[in-house]
């Protein structure tokens, strides 16, 4: 069975509901403790959303400088797979594994939505039980996910394939080039600003066509994982 | 107790939302004779006695990794001072 380590910071909000998707998904949820150097041998790490640290400094600064994120790194480069949302995002950012910024929302406002989402990138650890293009809907919830980078980043993104996910319909930040979620050129790494923990099972997900609340879109990002590793 | 100042800033290209709130609100309030609102931040590092070189050197590196991310701010000045 696979384990899923799920990293607590101080200030982490959606650590338990991020375990309570691996779990739903089949795999065994290990809960992290950001003050450890212990991995407890998990096959893949989740960074949950939350205000770690208080957002002090920059958002994900200093939790990108906790003892467990430094072992994190050092195992994403032996192919550790990693899942950031929304704050795991912004710490994977300001830890170099992802490339870019994410700032304040161009509108200055904390936005709270079900977002639809486009797949772009179907060859990761993380997105491969979707359809390249396939769209989804999830919960968007954070007050600082303006992606930003300089044109040669923005364009080596585009052209090596690194975006996961855009936003559709509606940019909800002014992310450049509605960039929601990025991935690294080996496919281990997904960050992202929505948050697929918050659409994994009926009665609790975003509203459908179907019926209310019955959105369950975000459980093949952790189903993706299985996926994968049988196809490996 | 001397410390060592490090401004950090925004970068220019980049909106900077909270700058602009409170710009906005000087325009609410009539105050119309400043064209823009940038927000920033200011470090103070404290040290026992005085600031040396090689306190200025780690203090920038230090402003240049941790302190400040190259992507989205720019170090603005790093200087010796009084705790304000």
């Amino acid at each position: 069975m696979t384990r899923v380590g799920v990293v607590t910071f101080p200030g982490s909000l959606d650590d338990r509901d991020a375990r309570r998707a691996i779990t739903l998904a089949g795999h065994t949820a290990v809960a992290l403790w950001h003050k450890d150097h212990d991995l407890q041998s998990v096959d893949a790490v989740v960074l949950p959303g939350g205000f770690s640290y208080g957002d002090y400094l920059r958002c994900g600064a200093i939790a990108a400088k906790s003892p467990i994120v430094g072992d994190i790194v050092e195992a994403i480069g032996k192919g550790l797979p990693v899942l950031g949302i929304c704050n795991g995002f912004q710490i994977l950012m300001e830890a170099g594994v992802l490339p870019g910024g994410l700032i304040r929302n161009d509108h200055g406002q904390f936005i709270c939505r079900d977002q639809e989402l486009i797949v772009e990138n179907t060859a990761t650890r993380w997105t491969a039980g979707f359809d390249q293009g396939q769209r989804i809907t999830i919960p968007l919830k954070n007050g600082e996910g303006g992606y930003i980078a300089d044109d040669e980043t923005l364009a080596r993104v585009e052209n090596e394939g690194l975006v996961a996910f855009r936003y559709a319909k509606v940019n909800p930040n002014g992310s450049l080039h509605d960039i929601a979620g990025l991935t690294n050129p080996t496919g281990t790494i997904v960050g992202l600003m929505p948050h697929p923990e918050h659409a994994v099972e009926p009665g609790f997900g975003p509203d459908t066509d179907l019926a209310m609340r019955s959105g369950e879109d975000g459980l093949t990002f952790f189903t993706s994982l299985a996926l994968e590793a049988v196809l490996r | 107790m001397a410390v060592i100042i490090i401004e950090v800033m925004p970068k220019k290209e980049l909106l900077d939302p909270a700058g602009k709130a409170v710009h906005h609100a000087l325009q609410r309030d009539g105050i119309d004779s400043f064209t823009d609102v940038r927000i920033g931040k200011r470090f103070e590092l404290a040290v026992d006695g005085d600031v040396t070189d090689a306190h200025l050197e780690h203090a920038k590196n230090l402003a240049d990794e941790l302190l400040s991310n190259g992507v989205i701010e720019d170090v603005i000045d790093i200087r010796k001072g009084d705790v304000s």
